[in-house]
This record gives C-alpha cells, structure tokens and sequence, in this order.
C-alpha cells in the first residue's frame, strides 16, 4: 500500500492499483482501510474520504504536526487487524424515465453500439451496479457495472446545461447528475429522485459501495413521483 | 439586525472557512479562498474566526449597517472607504446606520474579505454558511449577492462590544494587523510548491520548466481554479488515472499541458495527474490571482511548509491575544 502526501495538508493511501477488473473488491478494501482509518480516530485529521482505489485524509498542520509522523500513524492503524465486519451493501433502486424527451443522446448511444434504443435501455435498466466514488459535483455517483456492449465515450463537446437527474453513460461507467450543470455524458434518461439534500445530514441520496438497480417508469410515473 | 446590500458588484459571496467532512459526499471545500485573510478580518472585529464574511471579486461594492457594527478587511489592492474617509486593510472602524461602505478595485479580478462585527448570520448549510456555487447551496440563497439583498448579521461577542467602546472615540484604530497578512497583494506571485502525487510522472524538463519559467493566469480563471498559460508540462506517462482526490493548492495537469491551480471550489476529486501543490501559506496569494498576472513557483521541503504554517499559527494566537489584551 502506498500513501503520498497530496500537499501539505492532505494524505493519500492507495489501497490498490485499479478497480476496472473487480469493482466490487476494490470498494470493499477502500472501504475497509477507511474503516482502520475511522477507527484509529488519529488527532487533527479533519475529512477521510475514500474514491475508488483510494482513501484520502486531510488535515491542519498547525494541529496534526508532520505528514511524517502522520504516515507513521497511518502505517500503524492500517497494521491493526480489524475483525471482518462482513458490511452488508444496501440496494437502492433507481427509477428512470428512458422516454424520448428525458434521454437527449439514447439514438447516438443505439447508434455507437449497434443495437436499438429499446436493446439499450433493456441493458441499462437490467445491469447491477455499484457506487464506486462519489465526486464531480456533491451527490454525483459513478457506478461501475455498466454493461459492455452499451460503453459509449464522452461527448466530445460537453453540454452546457445538463438538467437535475440526468441518467448518463460515460466510457464504461454510468451516473445521475444530482444538479442542473454542464456535463460530458451521453443522457440516456432521467430519475425524478432527488440525489443530493443538503438538508439531511447525510446529504447524498447514495454512498461508495451502495448497489443500485435503475427501474424503467413511464413519462406518467415520472412526473407522478417528481411531485 | 440586517446589513444591505446597495451594490453587489461582479461577484461578492457569503463565505467562512469552508465546508469540512463531507468529501465522501462529493461536496467541495468553498469558503474564503484566502481563509487566513477572512480570519484576521473577524479577530480585528471581535468574531469567531468562523464567523461568515464576504469575500469580494473585482469590487464596487455599497452596504449599509441597520445598526452601528464593527468592520475590517484583508486582501488585495481595493479602494474601501468609510462615506469618504478611507479604510486601509487590517483596521478595525466603525460603519453606524447613517454611513455607507464602499469598495473597489482599481484592477480586475483581485479579491478582498470584509469581516462585520457578528457575521454574517445566514443558516448554515451542512456546517457552514459558506456559498456553494456551484451546486447552488449555504451562503445567501446559494448565489452571489446581487444589488438589494438583505443579510441578517448576528449579536456582537463580549469581545466585540469591547472593542466597539475602544473605537468610540476614534472610530478606526490606530493598531492594525501585520502587512504582510493583509495585503498578499503587495507579495510578487512566487509561489512556493511541494512534490505532487504524480512528479515522477513528468519528464526533468517538465519539472525545471515549472521551477523556472513564468506563468500568466489565463482570464477563463475563477473560484474552481487559475488556469495558467507557459510551457507545456507534459506528463511522459499518459496513461489514464483512477480519479483521487484533489484538493485547494493541488497544481493538476490537463492532457494540453497547461496546469490548473485549484482552488476552493474545485472538485473532490480528479483524474489529469498531479505535478505539485501550493503550500498552504501561500494559498493567499493564489486567491488574489488576476488575469494576466505572471506567476513563479519555487520548491520546498515538505516539513519546511508545513513549519512555516506553524509559525503563521503561533504568530496568529499571540495577534488575538494582543487584541483581547488591548480591547478589555
């Protein structure tokens, strides 16, 4: 395991090289060097937050004294054996509208894979994923999983306005835009859940490690369920 | 009590010192890009140093206090005066209901920090009341100021009440904080950098071309970053990287070679690689960037950065205790 300083008041640990091969046990080791970190309760560290194949840790200098000695008792923390706590994944399920009018790039996805729009969407909505990191804007979920043949690379002019919701492929990975802003990904529907609430204390409607399955729902059930 | 908001000028935001803990959320830092500068402003006016304050681009701001209140600033080269009498940075002055605050810049694109006596009392979000931009949250309504808005400002501490009977008579103090910690401006953008993560990733030439040829910070700069323009700093590995996390300070490298200095509002996380970083002494001048500036980096040792933001710390504690002692 490798840990570099990000600066002078960040650490990172890389747990593993990549997580392309097995999403699911790269999120399950982040996870649990994030727990030996959690745990280690380690003075003046302000924020641990871990990202596919990594756990950052940020801290005030003035506090948590040197990154030397910080990754001292990193290295110690993470020797500490934890008892397997075997962690349970929720499932949440996604609904998403694959209408027409809410999927603005479903026909250049077809289109990429050789298949119809209807073969696309099948493949989305019966795929099994996982939240491997949250990031690019508060709430937003890349999920791994997505399935082969349905892969379509990044627009190669992002939008300017990608609206609260959006269901997007990009490369092989698949996210919801939880807030109306500029984005690079294919949308090929739209969920009327809410992802992010700052007015929870737990603000993003799903965590790393979470499974979620996308549920297909008609142009009623979306405006039903948006309220 | 309410302060208002006349003039809001190009882009002035509610900020404190940022939004902390909630990375694994994906929800970005914000705050005072120069949090320091924001911190010395609300010790000269008696606050908690995470009292929320404004932070100004450019300027020409105009507000008005309902009641009479404690106000300083830090930061770069602005024209703040008091009706007509002008405020230099790091006093502390007294603004009553009848006078107006004005600010403004003579150049574009600097920044300033102004600090009220009792903050400014917007609800906190998520454990800030700093503006969030981007995803549109905290802050006032999740959005810049804009002409006519209404800030609820808090109650005065005892430090502030005693401060604000010191000043009665003279109305700005004649103590100031130090120079040095209030015009960043006046420091030449020679920036001090760690080893990032990924410099081993760069070729030599990649590594003396950033310790040794200016920058220019290009104009499509803003609070997610200073887009900087000069020698390509191009990466030998170009394989693609697992996304990780970045963070204010963190100097990442785009596949065009030219680097991108995040700040406050950047992401959580991202995927160019990560040839160095602005120690976070230094992050104050970062924040007072124009465009077209030229900017210079030099390296340091990883404890020696972290050393000086300790001496900063200490020097910070004893600046308080002066004004307490002084005040009480």
């Amino acid at each position: 395991m490798q840990i570099v300083p990000l600066g002078d008041a960040a650490i990172v640990v890389r747990v593993l090289d990549d997580f392309k091969h097995d999403p699911a046990r790269a999120i399950d080791a982040v996870l649990h060097v994030r727990a030996q970190l959690c745990a280690a309760a380690i003075d003046g560290i302000a924020d641990i937050a871990p990202a596919y194949t990594t756990v950052a840790l940020f801290f005030d200098p003035a506090r948590a004294g040197d990154t030397e000695a910080l990754v001292a008792k990193i290295r110690s923390a993470l020797a500490v054996v934890r008892r397997a706590v075997t962690i349970r994944p929720r499932t949440i399920e996604v609904p998403v509208c694959y209408d027409a009018e809410f999927a603005s790039d479903l026909a250049e996805v077809a289109t990429h894979a050789r298949l119809s729009p209807a073969e696309v969407v099948r493949l989305h909505s019966r795929a099994k994923y996982l939240v491997s990191c949250l990031g690019f804007s508060p709430g937003f979920p890349y999920l791994s999983g997505l399935p082969r043949e349905i892969a379509t690379p990044r627009r190669s002019t992002p939008r300017t306005r990608v609206p609260a919701g959006a269901v997007a492929i990009g490369g092989r990975q698949t996210g919801i835009y939880p807030h109306e802003s500029p984005g690079g990904w294919n949308i090929v529907g739209r969920t009327p859940l809410r992802l992010f609430d700052p007015g929870q204390a737990q603000p993003a409607l799903l965590q790393a490690g979470d499974n979620v399955r996308f549920r297909s729902i008609t142009r009623e059930e979306f405006i039903a369920q948006r309220g | 009590m309410k302060a208002f908001i006349t003039r809001a000028g190009f882009l002035a935001t509610v900020q404190d010192l940022g939004r902390i803990g909630l990375r694994d959320q994906g929800v970005a830092v914000s705050g005072a890009l120069d949090p320091f500068a924001l911190r010395v402003a609300n010790a000269l006016v008696g606050n908690d140093q995470h009292a929320a304050g404004l932070e100004l681009t450019v300027g020409h701001l105009a507000l008005n206090v309902e009641d009479e209140r404690i106000v300083a600033w830090c930061g770069g080269d602005f024209d703040v005066r008091i009706d007509d009498a002008p405020l230099p940075p790091g006093h502390a002055a007294l603004l009553s209901a009848t006078q107006q605050l004005t600010a403004t810049a003579p150049q574009p694109s600097s920044r300033a920090w102004i600090a009220i006596s009792g903050g400014i009392d917007v609800p906190p979000v998520l454990g800030s009341r700093s503006t969030d931009l981007r995803a549109a949250f905290g802050g006032h309504s999740g959005r810049a100021l804009r002409d006519g808005d209404v800030l609820p400002l808090g109650e005065l501490s005892s430090l502030a009440h005693a401060i604000w009977h010191n000043l009665a008579a003279a109305r700005v103090s004649a103590w100031a904080a130090q120079p040095h910690w209030t015009q960043a401006a006046t420091r030449p953008p020679f920036l001090a950098i760690v080893r990032g993560p990924d410099w081993n990733d760069f070729p030599t030439r990649a590594h003396d071309a950033l310790v040794h040829e200016p920058f220019t910070v290009s104009p499509d700069s803003n609070r997610m970053g200073a887009r900087l323009r000069g020698p390509r700093l191009e990466a030998t590995d170009r394989r693609e990287r697992v996304s990780e996390a970045v963070t204010p300070g963190t100097l990442q490298v785009p596949p065009d070679g030219h680097p991108i200095l995040l700040l406050n509002d950047c992401q959580t996380i991202g995927g160019y690689p990560k040839i160095a970083h602005v120690i976070s002494v230094d992050l104050c001048v970062a924040a007072l960037l124009r465009a077209g500036d030229i900017v210079r980096f030099h390296e340091v040792a990883l404890a020696q950065a972290q050393a000086s933001l300790r001496v900063r710390e200490e020097e910070f504690a004893m600046f308080r205790v002066g004004i307490e002692l002084r005040a009480r």
